[in-house]
């Protein structure tokens, strides 16, 4: 189960200052594919982009998927691609549904780790019983059970950060793009997440992005690399 | 002289024990007089909270999250709205109830509806204000994580107004505090009208320059215990709005 997606010919410039300079690839198979680049080549604008959290000034992004997009994309929307709409927030929640971003930030809420993790399920109407195993499950994967009662601006960095990739694995996106999981945190905490998103990958045929400037991590992950340098794809390896 | 002031100052003090001494006796009596005053005012103050809530958590919301022109002039308005004198508001609130102003036909004036009204005005902006600042201080990266996980903008408004809660709360408590201790817009809107229009504040004012001090100490000492009972909220509240960050 995994959406496929294609970007082309993607332009994106802040303050007239161009950000991406058209930047196409197709992501057309599941698996982990690891965005490298130094800070400042647009990673995390593409990968914005990519998640539908905001909206190129040219080019579109098209998703595929064996399973249907519900509701289907007009005609109108497929002819211009799904950027279709000016507001990010206007434009179909049925396929982002299907896809999450983890920033480089969290931004946990002010409750508790499990109502955090619990989020995602909870505004798609899930039950009570099937959230708390779910959750509970994804807790335990990301070894914070035994914080689940705890707030979650109390946590440290580290699990801050595995609170986010849980709180993004428990709605089990088809497509999931990190941005620079581990640049916040410690060694011991990078291992961990590290041998998460391995195990991820494992779990579920999903398509995951991971943006990274470090080139290390590019290789323990082994996944399909682009590398990308002043807003353009410079190199990719499939 | 000396000796006059003496005795005068006695004399109140004389007046003020016996005062404390009836007024407790009215509490622990349940003196009925007591009772429907104190009904009145919360039931008073209590649907102009619940007014003043819907509307001005609305506006308070809807300023805070979006953007559209004239949108800092009503930010400005809504905190200088915050310090309105109660006088001036009961005084225009009474020319346009009064017989000859545009709503008199609806024959509100001194009644327990102007008084809410009255109060509403007053706690409106309160409550529009500091929902308004506890909203735009919610950083706007829970913004852009609701929307990752796939909220929609008006589960993502939920949110944000669930992360300003305790900000939220703290202007809601404001505003009660404002509207119980209030006396000014109701008596000229309320007309103190025994067992009708008359609440702790202005039963107060009446009995106190009628010198019949123990109802309106009774009064006094009730209106104080609902203060520190409204202020112990507030702080209690604002406590549970600071998380111990301990990284």
């Amino acid at each position: 189960m995994s959406l496929r997606l294609t970007a082309i010919n993607i332009c994106k410039s802040y303050n007239g200052k161009p950000v991406l300079k058209d930047c196409s690839v197709s992501f057309d198979s599941a698996g982990i594919y690891i965005l490298m680049g130094p800070n400042g080549s647009g990673k995390s604008t593409f990968l914005r982009i990519c998640a539908l959290l905001e909206n190129p000034d040219e080019g579109k992004i098209n998703y595929f998927s064996d399973i249907p997009i519900i509701p289907p994309l007009s005609r109108g929307e497929l002819k211009r691609g799904v950027f279709s709409e000016n507001n990010i927030l206007k434009r179909d929640i049925e396929l982002k549904r299907r896809i999450t971003l983890l920033l480089p930030r969290v931004g946990v809420f002010n409750t508790t780790v499990f109502k955090n993790a619990a989020y995602g399920l909870k505004i798609r109407g899930m039950g009570h019983d099937e959230i708390e195993k779910k959750v509970n499950t994804v807790l335990e994967f990301v070894g914070l059970s035994h914080k689940k009662n705890h707030n979650a601006l109390t946590l440290s960095s580290g699990e801050t950060q595995r609170l986010g990739i849980a709180r993004a694995m428990v709605i089990e996106p088809e497509a999931l793009f990190l941005d620079e999981p581990t640049a916040s945190v410690d060694q011991e905490n990078t291992e961990i997440i590290e041998n998460i998103i391995l195990n991820m990958k494992g779990k579920n045929g999903s398509t995951v992005i991971i943006a990274t400037h470090d080139i290390s991590q590019a290789e323990r992950l082994a996944g399909r690399v682009l590398i990308m340098q002043d807003g353009k794809i410079v190199e990719t390896s499939f | 002289m000396g000796g006059d002031r003496g005795e005068g100052g006695k004399f109140i003090m004389d007046s003020i024990t016996e005062g404390f001494r009836r007024a407790f006796s009215l509490i622990f009596t349940l003196d009925i007089e007591l009772l429907k005053i104190i009904f009145l005012s919360l039931k008073v103050s209590g649907t102009a909270l619940l007014i003043a809530t819907a509307t001005g958590l609305s506006l308070g919301a809807f300023v805070g999250l979006k953007r559209f022109p004239l949108r800092g002039i009503i930010i400005s308005l809504m905190n200088t709205f915050m310090g309105l004198p109660p006088v001036v508001v009961g005084l225009f609130l009474y020319l346009i109830l009064s017989r000859s102003g545009p709503f008199g036909f609806m024959g509100l004036l001194y009644t327990p509806s102007a008084m809410v009204i009255a109060q509403s005005i007053l706690a409106f902006p309160i409550v529009a204000s500091l929902s308004h600042s506890a909203i735009v201080n919610v950083d706007p990266i829970i913004k852009q994580a609701s929307m990752t996980l796939g909220a929609t903008p008006f589960q993502v408004t939920l949110n944000i107004m669930r992360e300003a809660r305790y900000g939220i709360m703290s202007g809601i408590i404001a505003a009660l505090g404002r509207v119980m201790a209030e006396v000014g817009a109701i008596l000229i809107v309320g007309g103190n009208i025994a067992g009708y229009t008359r609440v702790m504040t202005t039963t107060i004012a009446l009995e106190t320059d009628k010198g019949n001090f123990e109802l309106a100490i009774a009064l006094g000492i009730i209106l104080l215990l609902l203060s520190l009972t409204i202020n112990m909220t507030l702080h209690l509240v604002q406590r549970r709005g600071m998380v111990k960050i301990n990284i």
